[in-house]
């Protein structure tokens, strides 16, 4: 758990994060939301001490962070960044041994470890383990910055605008990566953003912050329907506020279930818009809906979409 | 509370000096080593004007922070400096008047430190005030201006290093003269020579492929080493083709040197220039070809003006290694600011190895200033 | 096997010892190449002794270089140093525009003849190629790489000793090869302030004007600065190993 009550950061006569008070529960995954220079960097770099607050309190499974050697706490917590930083000299698998290194925990149980994190994260061991950080991808980079982070297997992460560097694809696909190893894991993650969509798909409360102030914190739903100003209905969009509305929910919350139907099915597990998006594509007003075995479970209607 | 921890550094070092190591230094002749004057005894005998800016400088690291500090210690560094070297001639003076002709009064470690911290001072204060370029140069050349006044004016006669600079005034003119004609006969063909050869060679690999791995040999050679190699086929050619010696060709004296400085300064232009090439934006060649330029007319007005301040650098390097090496070449018979220097060091006298040094040294910060004006202008030029 | 016969390395340093143990014996040579000389070989020191006086003085001075150089060059790449950065480049600047002949000449008045003079003086001019390397080096350290160690627990010591010296080697160890190849060149030019080294014959031939001399100490003195740039090469290669 992360508590921050009444968190102050100046410089100088400028305020960088005012007056920011919030609680992240464990297993929580809390996107921290704004547009540049709003202070969510600062905010998070606050949580492991890379930046010292200027007043307030911040505690950490309830020990003040002031009170700990600030190596101690940051190995206590995951940390990704949008400039990856991996160590151009390690391999993969010295890499991502980083914090087990330090833990002191022996050379196998670590390069094991490593091995189990990178077919995690889809990279296969044999080939990765022993390759240079410059003969990797940009993807592939930041797949083993995650590996890295998740190392240790600390209750907290913290990630820092981890997927800003990379092209949209390889973007859905680590978030859709993240999003299983949060519910697999329940770890407690913080993970600042400014991308809407990122924060909305995969965080279970969001913090929006507007010049060094948090504007509002809650659910996705809670953004979407009730925003408090104008700036948070600004950012999570008018126009298309019914298709993200759409993107939030799962395809098994509104199907009728035992009903069949013809044609090539959708995941249950896959989100609204999707399936709204397949049947405007393939002019239908029903799909099939397959579970997570493949057989089938239910058929999704187009007309209940609109049920509120 | 401590707001500037250089100055309070460039303070206490100057401090520990001031008792520790004498300001001036009497001999009763030159040959001899010397009693320490301390700086105190100099101070009481008229001149406290010294401490007015030692007192500034002394303020300097507890004050607030701010422009005006800043200019006020760069004024009191330079008014230290001035008067420093100005106490020195005066307290040379007066010794010099109650002591016997041939006695000798050196510049003590003393003054050397003091003098030193307080350039480092006001380059600190210049630095924290960020003037635009101009404003330093100008700065800059009134303080040299100021310090040639005392010289010339004969405030500092007294000192041992001009009275070995009156002993031998055209010899000093002449040495002064070959060291700067031995650079400049092994800068221009280094130019002619290594500009081309860097532009053959960024654009050829193969050339490149045997012609650094030489010139780094060559660059690898200690000069001295290369000095001797030269001389043995040199003198072997003087003997076998007598005229060649009548031209002053041979084993030792200017040509070797200057042979040898070339070889040298090879390696730093004809790489930078490789370099500076190497580094211009492809778009902008892309851009030139389209619009229908010649190699030659791409070469001279787009490859050459954007690579300037990278060869400019390499010519910088070269002018500096030439101007120390010319020092070595004395060894060998070429003459130049080294001679003096290795005849004071031969006869254990200071004051004359002194009067070879400091020349030197003013060539070389002189040359490294010019090129760096000459290199930031080169970078501003309109791209 | 074979390749290893075509290693420079090799074969430079085995020539240079093969030298050094053979020019004590090559009098017929010279007097064949110099018949004018009545001296035609170096016989005041042995040249092994040479070549060792002079590996020691470069060694001793350059290991004194590094820990200075490197050490003010890690002092004022860290928070606490940054301010003194300036200083640091401006005596730089000046030390540049010293010769290390200068460096030597000015050092004897004060501290005598000998061994002494030439280590100081080679200590105070090796000292900058490796002050500036070292600057630029930990410059040159990726900014994300060590964000990311700060902020996963890594402490200070840890990030300089495990992240930023091995990735700043490289350009740390071409400065020290730049300043131990400048110092076997002064080590050279330090005979003829007593220093024992390979530039006594080259010295004393130019005084005596003994072409024989001076090939007996310049081609020893120019196959050690080989030697050590190619041993230079070789570490710096394997340093960087891990960027192919």
């Amino acid at each position: 758990m992360i508590e921050l009550e009444h968190v102050t950061k100046r410089y100088g006569a400028a305020c960088a994060v005012a007056d920011v008070s919030l609680t992240i529960g464990a297993g929580e995954f809390c996107a921290v939301m704004g547009g540049s220079g709003a202070g969510k960097s600062t905010m998070l770099k606050m949580i492991n001490q890379l930046i010292a607050h200027s007043e307030g309190t911040i505690r950490v499974d309830g020990q003040d962070v002031r009170a700990m050697a600030p190596a101690a706490l940051r190995r206590r917590m995951g940390y990704v960044i949008q400039s990856i930083g991996l160590f151009p000299h390690w391999t993969v698998a010295r890499n991502i041994g980083t914090v087990p290194e330090l833990l002191g925990w022996a050379a196998s149980q670590a390069r094991d470890r490593a091995a189990a994190l990178l077919e995690q994260l889809k990279l296969p061991p044999g080939e990765f383990l022993d390759k240079y950080p410059h003969q990797l991808s940009i993807g592939q980079q930041q797949r083993v910055g995650i590996a890295r982070a998740l190392a240790a297997d600390q209750d907290i992460l913290l990630m820092d605008e981890p997927f800003g560097a990379l092209d949209p694809i390889t973007r859905q696909a680590l978030q859709a990566e993240i999003a299983e190893i949060q519910r697999a894991s329940r770890k407690t993650i913080v993970f600042v953003t400014h991308d809407m969509d990122e924060a909305l798909r995969l965080a279970s409360r969001i913090a929006v912050m507007d010049r060094s102030r948090l504007v509002q914190l809650g659910t996705p739903i809670e953004l979407l329907t009730a925003p408090k100003t104008d700036f948070v209905r600004n950012l999570v969009g008018r126009d298309d506020l019914g298709i993200k509305l759409l993107g939030i929910a799962l395809v098994a919350s509104r199907m009728r279930p035992g009903e069949a139907a013809p044609g090539e099915p959708i995941a249950a597990t896959a989100s609204l818009r999707q399936a709204l998006s397949r049947m405007v594509a393939e002019g239908r007003d029903r799909l099939p809906v397959a579970g997570a075995d493949g057989a089938p479970a239910g058929t999704l209607h187009l007309g209940d979409l609109l049920r509120r | 509370m401590v707001r500037n921890r250089v100055l309070l550094v460039l303070l206490l070092a100057g401090l520990a000096a001031v008792p520790s190591l004498g300001f001036l230094t009497l001999a009763p002749n030159r040959l001899v080593s010397g009693v320490p004057i301390g700086l105190a005894a100099a101070l009481r005998q008229g001149g406290e004007a010294l401490l007015i800016p030692a007192a500034l400088l002394a303020a300097g690291p507890f004050l607030p922070q701010r422009r005006a500090t800043h200019a006020a210690m760069a004024l009191a560094a330079a008014g230290f400096l001035l008067l420093l070297v100005r106490l020195a001639g005066s307290e040379a003076a007066l010794l010099a008047a109650s002591a016997p002709p041939i006695a000798s009064i050196s510049l003590g470690g003393g003054f050397w430190l003091l003098l030193f911290v307080a350039s480092l001072a006001l380059s600190d204060a210049m630095r924290r005030l960020a003037l635009p370029v101009w404003a330093t140069a100008l700065l800059g050349a009134a303080i040299c201006g100021a310090l040639a006044l005392l010289l010339l004016s004969g405030a500092l006669d007294a000192l041992a290093i001009l009275r070995e600079y009156t002993a031998r005034r055209s010899a000093f003119g002449a040495a002064l003269a070959r060291h700067v004609l031995m650079v400049a006969l092994a800068l221009l063909p280094t130019v002619l020579v290594g500009l081309p050869l860097g532009i053959w060679a960024q654009r050829r690999r193969g050339l490149a492929g045997w012609l650094f791995p030489l010139l780094n040999i060559v660059q690898t050679i200690p000069s001295i080493a290369l000095f001797g190699l030269l001389l043995a086929p040199l003198s072997t050619l003087a003997r076998l083709f007598p005229a060649l010696a009548a031209w002053g060709i041979g084993g030792v004296g200017l040509l070797p040197a200057v042979i040898a400085l070339f070889l040298y300064t090879l390696l730093p232009v004809v790489r930078d220039t490789a370099e500076g090439l190497a580094g211009v934006s492809p778009a902008a060649l892309e851009a030139g070809r389209g619009l229908g330029m010649t190699p030659g007319q791409l070469l001279w007005r787009v490859e050459l003006p954007l690579a300037l301040p990278v060869i400019l650098s390499g010519l910088r390097i070269a002018t500096l290694q030439a101007i120390g090496l010319a020092a070595v070449a004395a060894l060998i018979g070429a003459g130049g600011l080294g001679a003096i220097m290795f005849q004071g060091l031969f006869a254990d006298a200071l004051d004359l190895v002194l009067l070879g040094v400091v020349p030197i040294v003013l060539l070389a910060l002189a040359a490294d200033l010019l090129f760096e004006l000459g290199i930031a202008y080169a970078g501003r030029l309109p791209r | 096997m074979n390749r290893r016969w075509k290693d420079p390395l090799l074969w430079t340093s085995v020539g240079l010892v093969a030298l050094v143990l053979l020019l004590p014996m090559s009098r017929p040579l010279f007097a064949a190449l110099f018949p004018t000389l009545p001296r035609p070989l170096f016989e005041l020191d042995s040249f092994a002794d040479l070549l060792a006086g002079h590996v020691l003085v470069v060694a001793a001075s350059s290991a004194a270089a590094v820990l200075l150089g490197a050490g003010a060059g890690i002092f004022v790449t860290r928070a606490e140093g940054a301010e003194f950065r300036g200083l640091v480049a401006s005596i730089v600047t000046v030390g540049q525009a010293f010769p290390p002949v200068a460096v030597l000449a000015v050092a004897v008045p004060a501290i005598g003849f000998g061994f002494q003079p030439a280590f100081f003086a080679l200590l105070l001019y090796g000292l900058l190629p490796i002050l500036d390397n070292t600057i630029a080096g930990l410059g040159s350290v990726p900014s994300a790489a060590v964000e990311a160690a700060r902020g996963m627990g890594m402490g200070e010591g840890a990030i300089l000793r495990k992240v930023e010296l091995p990735l700043a080697a490289p350009v740390i160890i071409a400065g020290i090869r730049t300043s131990v190849i400048i110092n076997v060149g002064t080590a050279a030019i330090a005979s003829t302030v007593g220093a024992r080294t390979l530039g006594l014959p080259i010295i004393i031939g130019l005084n005596g004007a003994n072409p024989a001399y001076i090939l007996q100490g310049a081609i020893p003195v120019a196959l050690l600065a080989i030697v050590l740039d190619l041993a230079f090469g070789r570490l710096l290669s394997r340093l960087e190993r891990w960027r192919r």
